[in-house]
């Protein structure tokens, strides 16, 4: 049985305002609020409300039958919690459906994937932790920033315990195979990948409308048959776009959402059924694994990163933003956090793009990639110069990353310490117990007692020297290879010393190394 | 195919943009073998590049005069003697009551813009009548407003087809405030016009909108550049990574908005100190400038070098790490192209009609100081930015050649000969492959 999977990704940039370099230090405030509020507004009525409201609809027809997939970015949530909370509402009703899933994204909608794996790590969580409390869902399926993927980001991927990333079926990766099966990533075969079909997908969200396209009007049924006439053991097709798409880039005259509503209908009859993208990789087995090396994106004829990283400004802003992830990641400052998702997002090195015009291109309020990229390194500038503000200037980038990691690895080694520690004594209350009753009428119980405080007092030694090499362990590969011997020789004399300890320090041991 | 061309100016004795202009226009029709040039101009220097006819107006008879061959045939600067006695076959009236005749019948120019200018204007549409009855053509070509009258008068003499070239307008010298002459004789020279070529879209609109002129017969036909010369590419460039230069070249009068460069240059220099101002030029609002820098307190980061010639010129774009161009009103502006010939990205007004055919430049409102200080301080910070802009500014303004303008040209041209009328919508679709 074929099987659809249809997705839609919901996002909006903030804009920023004109942003001239005499305001870098006095003015921290980067936003056009008129013009989010128009945009955000003015998308939530002429799309997203319509649409969602479509789907809803949907559900109610046609039960289980219609599944969908969303993703949101973080800051598009908090765009529309200000301006159109009716969305996130409909959203709510539409995941109590149960007929939807939520992916996971980069909460900023930027390019962290290929700069920072830390910051491309912190910002999936907090947007995972973003959308369980808004719609009470985890997701477990990752889409990157416009579709940006790789091997490495897959690999990643599946560290942070996804179990699927969509990706473009771009045509220069996929050379003669066909999108329409599950793959896995090439670093990490538990990772599967759904591949997004560019033809189907194009067809609505460009095409539609467009009276000169031989397949003009486009109707469920024919749409329903091309996916049906697809050879017999192509059983995925995948379907993503911008919702957008529906309303914007296609107006709602041409009754894209009717199409949309009778699409299910019209699978029905040719056995297609709908699926989420969780579902088709739970049940579905990675035919190979996909090599795709370099980064590949929906974006463009070209499908990579020429659009946000094609020219040197664009490659200047990006290393100028990214430069600062450490001093960012290490500060508890809740705006500059705010300020930092905001302008990581990708759409303001697109404005930056030197290209020829493409598909959807919007430039904002600039008049040319100039006048953005200048008004982005004002803003940068800005940004920057409040970064370095909170951290003084002589503590080194690379000094704050490793200040950072110890600060983090310090609370994980704490807790899997003091857990230990409790075991440990547990066991040695365990221990005492059983010598007590072994021998309860000889005087022994102050003989006892001393052994058992030299192995407590053993237990926090080597607890204290492990952290020493810890702190440095590939600057100082060698003494932390010394110092494993004479970590182990207490362990030993605690073997001797005290017969009662002796699991305790041997288990110790391989945690050092 | 053979033009009768007037114009006012032509290269080596230069006193603006026009003659460049003509010269490259020139050049560019020459290269297509096939044209015959004839440039009627007031008084040329007799050391004028050979691929084009050159006919000296203070030196064709309005006046029957007997004079000897020998008497005179060293005497004539650009046409020869022959050429003399073929003019004096076709005087049209008698014109012995004029002052200032000479023993040859000729009525004398000063060249360039004098005093009694409009006298000159009249004098050369006189001679032009001379012109049109002796010399065999298919078609009059009249650059800037000066010959206008004598295109109008070539034209009802042969009937054939007036293309006049826009360079400027009286609105972009006068800010608004037109000289009603000014305005009459440009008015007159459109209205007989069957093609106006004007130098960009901007003037085009000007044309059509102040001028009332039938769009159809409008055509934006935009300048060149030459390529630098050996001797202009070889001059060393001397920027100082740690002291940037931004500067303005040209004259410094009201059309070119210097008091926006000084606005936007005090605006830059209250947050930096690493940039200095380079005013370049002269003009009747130097010591206004001077005036307002001092004031500003900024005097001693803006420098006025005066009126730069020839290789000073380069020289100048060589050291400069960025060029702005404020003018409030600049029918086409040569002077950015040069600008990016030599790797220095420039920004311009939009109110600049050279704005229309390049990307690679920033482009400002005049009045927007604060986006012009904007640009100015990007360019001095962000290497990334300037490289980007001169690199691709020299690729970009590379492509632009007169050989393409000449083509063009020769679009119009073809459309008036063959069938008496001109239509730009067509024009566009002819052309639209020349890139």
């Amino acid at each position: 049985m074929k099987t659809i999977c249809l997705y839609f990704e919901i996002h909006q940039p903030v804009h920023l305002k004109r942003y001239r370099f005499f305001d870098i230090g006095t003015d921290h405030y980067y936003y056009d609020d008129y013009e989010n509020e128009r945009a955000i507004t003015e998308t939530a009525e002429r799309s997203y409300i319509p649409s969602l409201k479509a789907m809803l609809e949907m559900t109610q027809m046609y039960g289980k039958q219609f599944k969908v997939a969303f993703s949101l970015s973080g800051v598009a949530i908090e765009l529309l919690e200000d301006y159109a909370p009716e969305v996130i509402e409909l959203l709510q009703e539409l995941s109590k459906t149960g007929c939807v899933e939520f992916l996971a994204e980069p909460y900023s909608h930027g390019l962290s994937s290929l700069a920072n794996e830390e910051v491309f790590k912190e910002e999936v969580l907090r947007q995972c932790k973003k959308i369980k409390e808004l719609f009470g869902q985890t997701p477990k399926v990752l889409r990157n920033s416009s579709l940006i993927y790789s091997d490495e980001i897959g690999a990643q991927a599946g560290e942070m315990g996804f179990k699927g990333m969509i990706a473009e079926g771009a045509k220069h990766v996929l050379g003669w195979k066909s999108p329409h099966f599950v793959y896995s990533c090439a670093h990490n075969p538990k990772v599967s990948l759904l591949l997004r079909d560019y033809k189907l997908s194009d067809d609505i969200s460009l095409r539609f409308n467009d009276s000169n396209w031989s397949e003009y009007p486009l109707m469920s049924d024919r749409y329903a048959d091309w996916i049906a006439q697809l050879p017999q053991e192509e059983q995925v097709v995948n379907i993503f776009m911008e919702l957008c798409a529906l309303g914007v880039f296609q107006p709602l005259s041409s009754n894209i959402l009717e199409f949309l509503k009778a699409l299910p209908a019209a699978c029905k009859e040719r056995g297609i059924e709908f699926a989420t993208p969780s579902e088709i990789i739970g049940k579905t087995k990675a035919v190979a694994a996909m090599d795709m090396p370099e980064p590949v994106s929906w974006n463009d004829e070209e499908r990579d990163t020429s659009c946000w990283l094609g020219n040197g400004m664009q490659r200047e802003a990006f290393n100028k933003l990214y430069q600062e992830a450490g001093r960012i990641l290490a500060c508890q400052d809740r705006r500059i956090k705010q300020d930092w998702d905001r302008i990581q997002a990708s759409n303001n090195f697109r404005y930056m793009t030197t290209k020829p015009m493409s598909v959807n291109m919007i430039r904002g309020f600039y008049d040319s990639p100039y006048d953005a990229f200048t008004n982005y390194m004002n803003v940068l500038g800005d940004f920057i110069k409040r970064v370095q503000d909170l951290f003084p200037l002589e503590v080194e980038n690379d000094e704050l990353n490793a200040l950072y990691t110890t600060i983090h690895n310090q609370g994980k080694e704490i807790e899997s310490r003091e857990h230990e520690i409790a075991q440990l004594r547990a066991r040695l209350a365990k221990l005492e117990k059983a010598a007590q009753k072994e021998e309860p009428a000889v005087k022994k119980t102050p003989a006892k007692k001393a052994p058992a405080k030299k192995a407590e007092a053993k237990v926090a030694a080597p607890v204290e020297k492990t952290e020493a090499p810890k702190a440095a362990p590939a600057a100082k590969k060698a003494p932390a290879k010394k110092a494993e011997p004479k970590a182990a020789a207490p362990a030993k004399k605690v073997e001797a010393k005290a017969a009662p300890a002796k699991k305790a320090p041997a288990k110790k041991a391989p945690a050092k190394k | 195919m053979k033009v009768l061309m007037f114009g006012w100016e032509f290269p080596p004795k230069i006193y603006g943009g026009l003659a460049v202009a003509s010269y490259g226009i020139t050049k560019g029709l020459s290269l297509q073998g096939d044209i015959e040039t004839t440039f009627c101009m007031p008084k040329p220097t007799g050391e004028e590049e050979g691929f084009l006819k050159i006919v000296n107006m203070s030196q064709v008879p309005v006046a029957w005069r007997d004079v000897q061959y020998d008497q005179i045939k060293d005497r004539m600067v650009g046409h020869t003697a022959e050429d003399y006695y073929r003019f004096r076959d076709h005087i049209y009236a008698d014109f012995n009551y004029m002052q200032g005749l000479d023993d040859m019948g000729c009525i004398g120019f000063a060249g360039g813009y004098p005093g009694n200018l409009h006298d000159e204007i009249n004098n050369f549409s006189i001679i032009a009548g001379v012109l049109a009855r002796s010399e065999e053509f298919d078609l009059i070509h009249a650059h800037d407003w000066l010959t206008y009258p004598a295109g109008v008068h070539a034209k009802m003499v042969s009937g054939k087809p007036l293309c006049i070239h826009v360079h400027a307008t009286d609105f972009d010298r006068s800010r608004g405030k037109v000289n009603p002459t000014v305005y009459s004789i440009e008015k007159n020279g459109m209205d007989h016009a069957d093609c106006i070529m004007c130098v960009s879209e901007l003037t085009r609109q000007t044309v059509i909108n102040q001028y009332h002129q039938d769009p159809a017969k409008c055509v934006a036909m935009h300048n060149a550049v030459y390529p630098l010369s050996e001797e202009y590419t070889n001059i060393p460039s001397t920027r100082n990574p740690k002291e940037k230069v931004v500067t303005y070249l040209g004259r410094i009068t009201m059309q070119k908005g210097p008091e926006y460069f000084i606005e936007a240059a005090k605006r830059v220099l209250d947050r930096t100190h690493n940039i200095r101002f380079c005013f370049a030029g002269s003009g009747d609002m130097m010591n206004a400038m001077i005036n307002l820098a001092a004031s500003y307190g900024i005097a001693d980061r803006c420098h006025f070098p005066g009126f730069q010639r020839g290789k000073q010129v380069y020289e100048c774009y060589k050291r400069s790490d960025v060029f702005v161009m404020p003018s409030v009103s600049e029918p086409f502006g040569i002077a950015p192209l040069e600008a990016m010939q030599c790797g220095c990205p420039s920004i311009i007004s939009k109110q600049s009609g050279c704005g229309e055919i390049l990307d690679n430049v920033i482009k400002v409102d005049y009045w927007d100081i604060d986006a012009m200080a904007d640009a100015m301080y990007s360019l001095c910070t962000n290497d990334e930015l300037w490289k980007q802009l001169s690199e691709e500014g020299i690729k970009e303004v590379d492509r632009i050649t007169w050989e393409k303008v000449g083509l063009r040209i020769r679009e119009c041209y073809n459309q008036l000969i063959n069938r008496g009328w001109f239509n730009n919508d067509e024009y566009l679709n002819a052309v639209k492959d020349i890139k």
